[in-house]
């Protein structure tokens, strides 16, 4: 769509001016006089392009949207091939979990003693740390791999994908769990929502999904 | 020329409606017949039909539960979002479900029909400007606004007559407005803090491209709420410094709507006095007391600060949403009344570290934005483009009461998502969507926008494959699409919005605005005239009942007199003799205004609102 190489390298200035050139030509703004069709089409089209350039534009969502494209999957849901964790991490991240619980129980009847609390806060930022680590080799030394790999390597990287982008979901949805637990002042609220709805992938939301909804009706 | 479309902001204390002048290019306020550009957002529902506007405005607080203000907060809402102020709004809030009902003037009205009376003022005003009728408007909402409060404004315009062709986000049509000669290209923050309403959007200006990179705030926090704390503050010291007084004749302020809408109109303008000044002076007369006190700007500045700080934390979200930091802003642009407060000012500039701009009015630059949007939309203008966003996530409920996120916040608009959804019983042949907006992860927490119905073909569970699509338009707007891609056939949709009007109940409004019209001209300057004599009348008893003793006998009688006989002329009919006779008063009552103007002064010195006693002359 916006003419360029299908690399995971992206330019992003040259991006950027290709995409507003695209909004121009497809913004509804542009085509108030043509017929309701029409308009509608042009408005399906800008959407497209407003995707397009949101997922481009972000080396973590464009390599979620190559596993999605090479998979052959259309939507964010729906892959039967659950992302895999490796197991290492799934053990801490249970016990974690599990901490997490009973600090929750304790907190559900006063407020958080301090040692609990200093100890939640410090795995929290150890995990953030963890987790900007993993977000940059997924986005730097992987992702170049990926564009100079021969066909034959490319299932391999494909794989270790899956697995950065399983482990950051992990990642995300222990600490949007560690920050609701620790309350925390409005800025970390803010983060734990931006945590939460960025992991559409995450664990604990998939359990949520998986199409079935609305009670039955007769 | 039928293509006309003007632009709107529809605020919450004033609204204004705009055009961009084909001569010179730029975007023009349109004043009323008087040359004054706001239109308060007010509407008095009387015995003799609608007043709007100014008029309305000076009844206040003579008649508060039929007088409709800040009507805006109450757009798109329930009666549980609002029962907390309700309980400070002198007009009365229907208890019950689904969106708020006003009980005023002896019938029910729905905030979008208040709105409508105000945006059909603002069209008539075009009309007479222009000479010809108008039917299309660009509306502007506070960006952070909902999908329910987004489709009120429609709603609001439909009924109307207008067909609202676009919505804009206010903060955004500030930076059009600015971005015609003022911005240079780079990153812009738009702090927009009006009357009852917080907006803050990051914005990258390149190319002509407005692009939205975040947006956040808070749609209940605004200039109203300086002045409720203000005026609640008061109160207590009102109640401290007179209980004697009020316990002699029995009086409950707080109790009292006239009383009350009297402080708050007080509070309003101290505060907007001291944008301007170090200190002033408030002069309230009660029955039987004036009470009197100096004010700083620094009390006010310790009031209304745990308000100011509210702002910030919106700010620093759009910042973190926008992968931004503090000094990444190239320029900090001020919209909205309320940024004239200077703590305001200083905070904003704190944050963001820039000297933000405000060399446009700050009451009129959304208007003025709104009718650059307008005039793309005509096709006047093509190398500007604005790339808004969705401000608030929005999401289907998923099993276990969870909210499963389509799209996320922040979004550039127009934007879709699809999702593949199934059954879970056999046969079933209804499928329940219930679509929320918000950033919380459980539904109950999260705004219900509406419930969608899908009938699809009876088949075991988990067989239909059923894909849902959202549409958000360039309005902010959803729209869902459903297919049911086994039998490809279209989901039939019921929408039950939550907090909305259907399109029976908008058809009913129509019809309805047609047959409590607004009072014709004659009935209006009669209303005006009574309204007139009203005020007049109040101030002379006050000034009677206050400086009596000032006065001889003979001066005395003829006030008495006077006023006898406005009383007389007001309720008839003739709105000459009405003038006349408030003339009259006036005229007889001069000199004991003089003389209590000086025993004020006297009294307390440096009171410079001794005619809040008197009335303005």
């Amino acid at each position: 769509m916006f003419g360029l190489p299908r690399k995971l390298a992206v330019d992003s200035a040259e991006l950027q001016r290709r995409f507003y050139a695209l909004a121009r030509e497809h913004h509804p703004d542009f085509h108030q006089a043509a017929p309701a069709e029409e308009r509608a089409r042009i408005e399906a089209t800008s959407a497209l392009v407003n995707a397009a350039y949101r997922t481009l534009r972000d080396p973590i969502a464009r390599v979620e949207y190559l596993v999605r494209l090479e998979e052959g999957r259309e939507t964010k849901e729906g892959d039967i091939d659950k992302p895999k964790a490796p197991p290492a991490l799934l053990q801490e991240m249970f016990e974690i979990q599990e901490a997490l619980a009973e600090a929750r129980s304790e907190a559900a009847k006063g407020a958080l003693d301090e040692t609990t609390r200093a100890t939640l806060a410090e795995q929290r930022e150890s995990l953030r740390a963890r987790l900007k680590d993993e977000e940059t080799r997924l986005a730097g030394p992987l992702s170049a791999r990926w564009d100079s790999a021969a066909p034959a390597e490319r299932p391999a990287i494909l794989a270790a994908f899956k697995e950065a982008l399983a482990t950051r979901a992990y990642l995300r949805t222990v600490i949007a769990d560690l920050t609701e637990t620790l309350g925390g002042d409005t800025e970390e609220f803010g983060r734990a929502i931006e945590g939460r709805h960025g992991s559409a992938e995450a664990p604990r939301t998939r359990g949520g999904m998986g199409g079935h909804i609305g009670a039955p009706h007769q | 020329m039928s293509s006309r479309i003007i632009g709107i902001d529809l605020g919450t204390t004033n609204s204004l409606v705009a055009y961009v002048d084909e001569a010179t290019g730029l975007p023009r306020v349109i004043p009323d017949a008087d040359g004054r550009p706001l239109l308060p957002s007010v509407v008095a529902f009387t015995p003799d039909g609608i007043v709007v506007g100014e008029p309305a405005r000076r009844q206040l607080a003579r008649r508060p539960a039929d007088t409709v203000y800040s009507v805006k907060r109450l757009m798109g809402r329930g009666f549980e979002d609002v029962k907390d102020e309700a309980r400070y709004l002198p007009f009365r809030i229907l208890a019950g479900e689904g969106l708020v009902r006003l009980a005023v003037g002896g019938r029910e009205v729905t905030p979008p029909e208040v709105s409508a009376v105000v945006l059909k003022a603002l069209k008539e005003r075009a009309e007479r400007h222009f000479g010809e009728s108008v039917e299309k408007a660009v509306v502007t909402v506070p960006a952070y606004f909902n999908d329910a409060q987004r489709q009120a404004t429609k709603d609001a315009g439909r009924i109307a007559g207008l067909d609202v062709v676009r919505i804009v986000n206010e903060p955004t049509a500030a930076s059009l407005a600015y971005g015609l000669h003022r911005l240079s290209e780079g990153v812009v923050a738009v702090y927009d803090l009006g009357g009852g309403t917080f907006d803050v959007s990051i914005l990258r200006v390149k190319d002509g491209v407005f692009e939205v990179l975040a947006t956040n705030g808070d749609t209940h926090l605004g200039g109203d709420d300086f002045d409720r704390v203000l005026a609640l503050w008061l109160l207590e010291d009102i109640a401290a410094r007179h209980h004697t007084e009020l316990d002699r004749d029995c009086v409950d302020l707080a109790r009292d709507p006239e009383a009350m809408q009297e402080l708050r109109l007080a509070a309003e303008a101290a505060k907007i006095r001291l944008s301007s000044e170090e200190r002033t002076t408030l002069t309230l007369p009660f029955a039987g007391f004036t009470y009197r006190r100096e004010m700083t700007r620094a009390d006010l500045e310790r009031l209304v600060e745990p308000l100011v700080r509210r702002t910030l934390g919106p700010c620093r979200r759009a910042l973190a949403d926008a992968g931004l930091s503090a000094a990444d802003i190239d320029e900090v642009v001020l919209v909205g009344g309320s940024t004239r407060v200077p703590l305001v000012r200083r905070r904003v500039q704190e944050l963001f570290g820039k000297t933000p701009h405000s060399q446009l009015n700050p009451d009129e630059v959304v208007a003025l934005g709104a009718a650059v949007q307008a005039h793309i939309l005509a096709g006047g203008i093509t190398n500007m483009l604005l790339l808004d966003v969705t401000p608030l996530s929005l999401g289907i409920e998923s099993l276990g009461g969870i909210v499963n996120v389509l799209i996320p916040r922040n979004t550039t608009i127009p934007t879709s998502a699809r999702e593949m959804f199934t059954t879970s019983a056999d046969g079933q042949t209804l499928v329940d969507l219930h679509v929320l907006q918000g950033e919380r992860e459980l539904a109950k927490d999260c705004r219900s926008l509406g419930r969608f119905e899908l009938r699809i073909d009876p088949m075991p569970a988990g067989m239909p494959k059923i894909e849902v699509t959202f549409l958000i338009d360039a309005n902010g707007i959803l729209q869902v699409q459903a297919k049911e891609q086994r039998s490809d056939k279209a989901a039939s949709i019921e929408v039950k919005p939550t907090y909305g009007l259907n399109e029976a109940e908008v058809g009913r409004m129509i019809e309805d605005s047609f047959t409590y019209a607004e009072a014709d001209v004659e009935t209006r300057m009669l209303i005006e005239a009574r309204n007139e004599a009203d005020t007049v009348l109040v101030h002379a008893g006050r000034a009677l009942k206050q400086g009596a003793h000032l006065v001889d006998v003979a001066e005395r009688a003829a006030i008495e007199t006077a006023v006898a006989a406005l009383r007389a002329a007001r309720s008839g009919d003739d709105r000459d003799r009405i003038h006349e006779a408030t003339t009259a008063v006036n005229r007889a009552t001069e000199h004991l205004a003089e003389v209590l103007m000086d025993a004020a002064l006297k009294g307390a010195l440096g009171s410079r609102r001794a005619t809040e006693i008197l009335g303005e002359r």
